[in-house]
């Protein structure tokens, strides 16, 4: 083969000029997804039509009253739970995550490498048992209320050495604060399990971000405040953005969390869609949900790229 | 997500403000030297690294209420070696991950060279298939891979391995794409131009690849089949679903242990795949450092 192969469009080669070659690379990766991926969605996606007739039979009747029931006030509850649950751990992702990420971004070199494995590495551990650990320190018996517990004691005593500890100023005896299987353990849970998804991008933007320009607006007088919320919040707009989105998304589909962290009532569209799978057994429900809640998501990542999109038309 | 925070920095760290203001040592943009930002960034590491810490630490602890520091022990490591169920889990979990790995990185790697190489049509509709088991829910994709293994009635039975064989295929359709955009990275440094003198001097695309593209490429395989191998491993959602009572994986049963109670046994055994899946990324984001292992 000659040179003369190699075209001059960025250096790729024409499909047609090496068939073999770009049939061997290519039909893997493509067999194998369409047969283990884009095969049993499609069937997810048939049964979401169907209709229960038996406990082990399905009749595919194209009906909709699977995605009509979905919008039952019971249902749409739960919808409405997991978004405010998320959006409540989506936005303490984000206050906590601004700070870190302009530190980070900001921090002298070496620190910076350190830091930032520091954020990435926990992301990396098994979140089943990342969960674990969280039950054992939220836990009524936990290492939380087990601090707690110490300060109440320090704080009785100081009240009894101050001659005022028949008045139970603090209560009589101290009370485990309720932290595990309820809404605060869920957040708190999704606030640690996806924490890194929100630092990276920020970090990202926050890194990208011409300092230049922050100096600029103090040097012409604008506070720090003034200067955060007309210079640096706008410009790294793209940051919280993808930051948002990467959150929000799998807090909205998430199943373990609230299976581990929550209470009874603490259901997500994630546990409705796996009971109906698992102990329900309504196979064509369950389907519909998940389908609801991929095209929200996908919904939600056009967002995320128009927004990307004309972003770069306005700086280019 | 890391092919992002890998970008070299574009701009170098703002000179220290030139006129510190009376109260403002530190200078305007120091925003390092704040001490309220380092305390947030301090709590945020007690947050995220606390109860990781306990837990590894209390797996060493000679109690079996977990809550108080009894004295050290390795007890618990060996209960949780002598766990049959336990161990053999862990055993599946790690045959899963090897076998994923292997052709994970196989088919990411091929995928990769077919999108660096070539133009064709539908290009960009391929690169968003490929995509796809990315951004698709996990349990969406879980609850798909659990509808597919019931319709086609796929053997659940069969001897070792072969009762792996459903989730060792759901962990390849979810690992190789990761792999597809690591190897992907790695070839964006690739210089066309020894390819072309490879063939020019006579050799066939068999040996060009074999002696030209795989040792440019393999720090890029070593990090793809590192990070293929600990997707593998930490999956639990996917799992759950696709799995059934003959093939329990480690995370699967320390599910079902942790739904029971809380005891040292799941903390040691815990702390073993913790340190697992710690060395291997390290050693991943080591590799993939672009400036370490630039372009030979």
């Amino acid at each position: 083969m000659d040179a003369g192969v190699v075209s001059g469009f960025s250096g790729m080669e024409s499909w047609s000029r090496n068939r073999l070659v770009f049939w061997v690379l290519n039909l893997p990766g493509t067999v194998w997804l369409t047969a283990f991926f884009l095969v049993p969605l499609g069937i997810i996606w048939v049964l979401s039509f169907g209709e229960k007739t038996s406990i082990v039979d399905i009749a595919i009747t194209w009906t909709l009253d699977n995605y009509a029931r979905a919008l039952q006030p019971i249902y749409l509850e739960i919808v409405w739970k997991s978004v405010w649950i998320s959006a409540v751990a989506t936005l303490v992702c984000l206050v906590v995550a601004y700070p870190v990420s302009f530190l980070i971004s900001f921090a002298p070199g070496r620190w910076k490498a350190l830091l930032l494995l520091a954020i990435i590495l926990p992301f990396w551990i098994n979140m089943l048992i990342r969960t674990y650990a969280l039950i054992a320190v939220f836990r009524r018996r936990g290492f939380v209320n087990f601090g707690l517990e110490w300060l109440w004691e320090k704080a009785n005593a100081a009240l009894v050495l101050l001659g005022l500890g028949q008045y139970h100023l603090i209560g009589q005896d101290f009370e485990p604060l309720p932290l595990l299987y309820n809404n605060f353990a869920v957040i708190a849970g999704l606030v640690y399990v996806y924490m890194p998804f929100m630092v990276l991008p920020l970090y990202a933007t926050v890194e990208r971000l011409d300092k230049s320009y922050l100096e600029a607006s103090l040097d012409l007088g604008a506070s720090q405040t003034r200067t955060f919320f007309s210079v640096t919040v706008p410009m790294t707009m793209p940051g919280v953005v993808s930051g948002i989105i990467l959150v929000f998304i799998p807090c909205l589909g998430t199943f373990l969390t609230p299976d581990l962290l929550g209470g009874t009532n603490a259901q997500m569209i994630g546990n409705v869609i796996e009971r109906q799978f698992k102990s329900a057994n309504d196979w064509p429900f369950g389907a519909a949900l998940s389908f609801l809640l991929m095209y929200v998501t996908f919904g939600a990542l056009a967002l995320r790229a128009l927004f990307a999109g004309r972003r770069q038309g306005m700086e280019v | 997500m890391s092919t992002e925070t890998a970008r070299p920095a574009l701009t170098a760290p703002a000179p220290a403000g030139r006129r510190a203001r009376g109260r403002d040592v530190a200078g305007p943009l120091d925003f390092h030297r704040r001490l309220w930002l380092r305390i947030v960034i301090a709590a945020t590491f007690l947050f995220l690294y606390a109860p990781i810490v306990t837990l590894m630490a209390f797996s060493f602890n000679d109690s079996r209420r977990n809550i108080v520091w009894q004295g050290f022990t390795t007890d618990y490591y060996v209960r949780a070696w002598n766990n049959a169920s336990l161990f053999e889990a862990f055993m599946n979990s790690m045959t899963i991950a090897v076998l994923s790995t292997i052709v994970s990185t196989i088919i990411g790697t091929l995928v990769a060279l077919a999108l660096w190489r070539f133009r064709f049509p539908g290009k960009a509709i391929y690169e968003g298939f490929m995509a796809l088991p990315i951004v698709v829910p996990e349990i969406c994709m879980g609850v798909a891979m659990m509808a597919f293994f019931a319709r086609v009635d796929w053997p659940s039975g069969g001897g070792w391995p072969f009762n792996l064989s459903a989730v060792t295929i759901a962990h390849i359709s979810f690992s190789f794409p990761f792999v597809a955009i690591v190897v992907r990275a790695r070839l964006a440094g690739f210089n066309r131009e020894l390819e072309e003198a490879s063939k020019d001097l006579g050799a066939s695309e068999w040996q060009t690849f074999r002696n030209v593209i795989v040792p440019f490429l393999k720090p890029g395989l070593v990090a793809g089949a590192l990070l293929a191998f600990t997707l593998s491993l930490d999956d639990f959602v996917i799992t759950f679903f696709t799995t059934g009572p003959e093939a329990v994986t480690f995370p699967v049963k320390v599910y079902s242990m942790v739904r029971f109670s809380v005891t040292p046994e799941v903390n040691a055994a815990s702390t073993v795949l913790i340190v697992i899946t710690v060395i291997a990324t390290i050693f991943a984001v080591r590799l993939q450092a672009p400036d370490r292992q630039g372009a030979q």
